[in-house]
């Protein structure tokens, strides 16, 4: 991430950002020069000093997921439990049971040393599809599907990253010579990617009446991504807002109390 | 100093009020600090267990761990019962039944030490009340102390058929957790 | 400030602790009745602030260190253990990764004013000197923290980091070699590397503590500079510590602390490296490798120089050559505010330090490059030349008569 290298000069005006306009999100829309292609920033509940997930995307978001991203990227960070915590999808304690319970986890071992496969439950972690590293490049053509617990901060543009990239598939310039099994997609950086486009309109069906388009889809998958990455999101944001009155007020008393008592000063 | 006539007066409202505004801050944002070590959303989800009966036979033991302590499941034999059942109260070193499914001050009969009148499954705590050893009498070939039940090797205290102590340093009778029949063979405990 | 006690014991329990331990005696000489100028602006509360800050790192630090793994394989996942699952973890760590940006950010500001009020120079000199040698550990402590995580960038950080010592090959053969190898605890970085990295990570900060408490020591000897430069001379240059400035650094601490919460809240990855939320992959370098912000400077004068162990002297020269100061310039007068030609200078040296600061995190080719060994350059130029030419050159210009004259508006003596 580039803009760490801005020194003062823009240290200074993203206090004042932060300070007086809230720009929030946990990686910074800003962009990176150079090599990297341009990340167009989308608009997000969650943006903002008072921004909140919106439950029926992030549902949507877990739906598309499970769906598609799940049969070859882990998401080993999350819990079943999660799904139902406040400040994510917010699911009922029995449709996280359910969901837990749809896949096989592997417990033991049992009275005869065995390993066996139970109904998740949700104080499950996700499972993921490799058991390791080389089993998911063997599957893949050598490539590895990376986990993406983290994937909304782990890039630069973060879920902006994750939404263009997704909308991002494209056929190549005639100029361009492709790798065999790879595709051309306009923000990953060097424009090859292992991945075929995983999404597409009407991949996922959807049963809250979102119309099931790609950008729709992309946006979901984003929004929830970003949940996965910083499930504490809407908490950090209501304690500092809290926070950031308390510590108004108290500048306020403390500067009037200092003139007080400086006021005691002949001059 | 500059300020000879007037000594700095501390008692002046604004101070007061910058300083006690300044202390309830500093007061609330020392639970973060202690609130850190409760324990945390992974223990907290693990707090609740079910459990199979369906291969428990008659006369035999288990042992789960719920949160990270021993929980003994005995299905019990109809003689076991019956010993339990004639048991005088006046016997009984701990007349509570210690039973987490009903209220404090129930006398610790037989019936008051199972869920559900189920009286075939005891479910109980496996720690000893006097210093939380495990009580032996779990295993086939284990003391099972005078009584039948459970023994306590660590200091010699002797549990019945149905977990309440008889003899020994123990003060309580083994403890029952807080459990449920989610069908004729489950239990969920916690 | 060489003084009496003014101390009187309120009561018998009182009167018997000041007979034993006279901590009360201590606290009331030193930060209730303590003379200070009167004349101190608000670039003098970042002592305080600083303070703030290292009590915050300790708790926080001390809570992360109750849930935190220090294994390679799992480092990594206990700190989103942390954040995810632990009561209030996520803001310990986003506490303790920002409160290490805003304990640098304020360290800088207090060694500029430092810099600029002439507070290194006689009879100061041991004080400026503590000063830098915190700089130096808290420059170690934070390093070594930014590696617990266990990401891609702490991982690389550590293996270039330290792959430093191996220039000393070059002076010895196989010195350098075994120095790193020493440092690792292997063949590469790894586990013993973390683990080491985490003892001496919860070590010095106390060793900070130790030399801050010497530090104040040490400025309670002369008492506080000012921005006149000019000392105490009479009863009407200072007021005491309580209230005046007990209350000046409570609300300037306030009003910093927000910035602090702005992030911690509102930006908390701002500051650090997308890379770092990827675990840590012996086999895969990330593109860019750029060190948090407020080692930029340093790394940039690192990479100016072409040859690695020149690369290394200059970059350990950089910070060591600040233990020299008070020696390095020969000027009399401590406050810039009476050099009319330092002033520029001095300018010139930030905007120096910002510059190398903003070229730590580009390539090093190109302008780029071009740039970065000009900046180096006077980086040293302004240490090794100016300060101590310009002292016998310059002409300073009038100064008031006092403190007091100076607060009072009392044009000095002389002036036009």
């Amino acid at each position: 991430m580039k803009m760490i290298a801005s020194p003062f000069a823009k240290h200074a005006a993203m206090i004042a950002g932060a300070m007086l306009l809230g720009v929030t999100l946990g990686t910074s829309p800003a962009q990176a020069a150079g090599d990297l292609p341009e990340i167009k920033a989308q608009s997000w509940t969650f943006s903002g000093p008072f921004g909140t997930f919106d439950r029926g995307q992030l549902q949507r978001g877990f739906k598309v997921y499970k769906e598609v991203c799940a049969g070859c990227h882990g998401l080993r960070q999350l819990h079943f439990r999660n799904l139902g915590e406040p400040g994510g999808p917010e699911f009922s304690e029995a449709e996280v049971k359910a969901l837990a319970a749809e896949v096989e986890v592997k417990d033991g071992p049992n009275d005869e040393g065995e390993m066996f496969d139970r109904p998740g439950k949700p104080s499950d972690a996700f499972v993921s599809p490799f058991p390791n590293e080389n089993a998911a490049r063997a599957a893949n053509n050598g490539a590895n599907p990376p986990d993406l617990s983290l994937m909304a901060k782990a890039r630069v543009g973060g879920p902006d990253y994750i939404y263009g990239l997704m909308v991002g598939y494209k056929e190549p310039p005639s100029s361009m010579k492709m790798s065999e099994d790879m595709s051309y997609n306009d923000v990953f950086p060097g424009h090859q990617i292992a991945m075929a486009a995983p999404l597409s309109e009407e991949s996922v069906e959807y049963t809250d009446g979102t119309k099931p388009t790609l950008e729709n889809h992309a946006k979901d998958v984003s929004a929830f991504l970003m949940w996965a990455a910083e499930p504490k999101l809407e908490e950090r944001h209501k304690l500092g807002f809290r926070f950031m009155i308390y510590l108004l007020i108290l500048s306020v008393l403390l500067y009037l109390a200092k003139r007080r008592i400086w006021s005691r000063l002949k001059h | 100093m500059a300020k000879k006539p007037t000594e700095p007066n501390r008692r002046d409202f604004m101070t007061i009020a910058a300083a006690s505004f300044a202390a309830v801050g500093g007061a609330a944002s020392i639970w973060p600090f202690i609130d850190q070590m409760n324990p945390d959303a992974s223990a907290l989800s693990l707090a609740t267990i079910e459990v199979d009966l369906a291969p428990i036979e008659e006369g035999q033991s288990i042992t789960v761990s719920w949160r990270g302590k021993p929980v003994f499941i005995r299905h019990r034999t109809g003689k076991e019962i019956e010993e339990a059942k004639g048991v005088k109260m006046e016997d009984l070193p701990d007349p509570d039944a210690r039973n987490e499914n009903l209220k404090d001050d129930t006398p610790a009969t037989d019936i008051n030490r199972v869920k559900d009148k189920n009286e075939k499954w005891l479910v109980l705590v496996g720690i000893c009340t006097h210093l939380g050893c495990i009580p032996k009498g779990q295993r086939i070939g284990d003391a099972k102390g005078e009584y039948g039940g459970w023994f306590c090797p660590c200091h010699g205290s002797h549990y019945d058929t149905a977990g309440r102590i008889r003899k020994g340093p123990a003060p309580r009778n083994l403890d029952v957790p807080t459990f449920e029949f989610v069908s004729d063979t489950k239990i969920k405990i916690g | 400030m060489a003084h009496e006690s003014t101390f009187t014991p309120g009561n018998r329990l009182s009167k018997w602790f000041d007979d034993r331990l006279p901590i009360e005696r201590m606290m009331h000489d030193q930060f209730g009745v303590f003379p200070m100028p009167r004349n101190l602006n608000y670039l003098w509360t970042f002592g305080g602030i600083l303070t703030f800050f290292l009590v915050v790192q300790l708790l926080t630090g001390i809570v992360l260190a109750m849930h935190f793994v220090p294994h390679e394989t799992m480092a990594f996942d206990s700190v989103e253990h942390i954040m995810r699952d632990v009561n209030w973890g996520w803001l310990m760590r986003y506490m303790h990764a920002n409160g290490a940006s805003m304990f640098f950010l304020a360290a800088y500001i207090h060694i500029a004013r430092g810099m600029y009020y002439g507070s290194y120079k006689a009879p100061r000199e041991i004080l400026w000197i503590l000063g830098v040698l915190i700089f130096v550990v808290m420059m170690a402590t934070a390093f070594m923290g930014y590696s617990l995580v266990w990401g891609q960038m702490s991982f690389w950080a550590v293996t270039v980091i330290t792959n430093l010592f191996s220039s000393l090959d070059s002076i010895i053969d196989g010195l350098g070699t075994t120095i790193v190898q020493w440092i690792w605890g292997g063949f590469s970085v790894g586990n013993p590397t973390l683990n080491r990295l985490y003892s001496l990570h919860y070590l010095l900060p106390f060793v900070i503590c130790g030399l801050v408490v010497l530090h104040i020591w040490a400025l309670h000897i002369p008492g506080s500079n000012n921005p006149t430069g000019i000392d105490i001379k009479t009863k009407s240059d200072s007021i005491p510590f309580t209230p005046y400035y007990t209350v000046k650094d409570g609300f300037a601490m306030c009003v910093f602390v927000m910035l602090f919460a702005a992030f911690v809240f509102y930006a908390p990855n701002y500051l650090g490296h997308p890379d770092n939320y990827v675990e840590a992959n012996p086999l895969a370098t990330p593109p860019h490798i750029v060190p948090e912000w407020y080692f930029l400077p340093y790394y940039a004068i690192l990479r100016a120089i072409p040859d690695k162990l020149f690369g290394v002297i200059a970059f350990a020269g950089s910070i060591s050559l600040l233990l020299f100061l008070p020696w390095l310039d020969t000027s009399k007068v401590r406050s810039t505010r009476y050099r009319p030609i330092y002033k520029w200078f001095f300018a010139l040296f930030m905007i120096d330090v910002v510059v190398l600061g903003y070229l730590g995190a580009k390539p090093p080719e190109g302008w780029y490059l071009i740039i970065g060994r000009l900046a180096t350059a006077y980086y040293f130029a302004h240490l090794l030349l100016v300060l101590p030419l310009l002292g016998w050159i310059e002409k300073p210009s009038a100064m008031p008569g006092s403190i007091t004259d100076d607060v009072l508006g009392k044009k000095p003596a002389g002036a036009k």
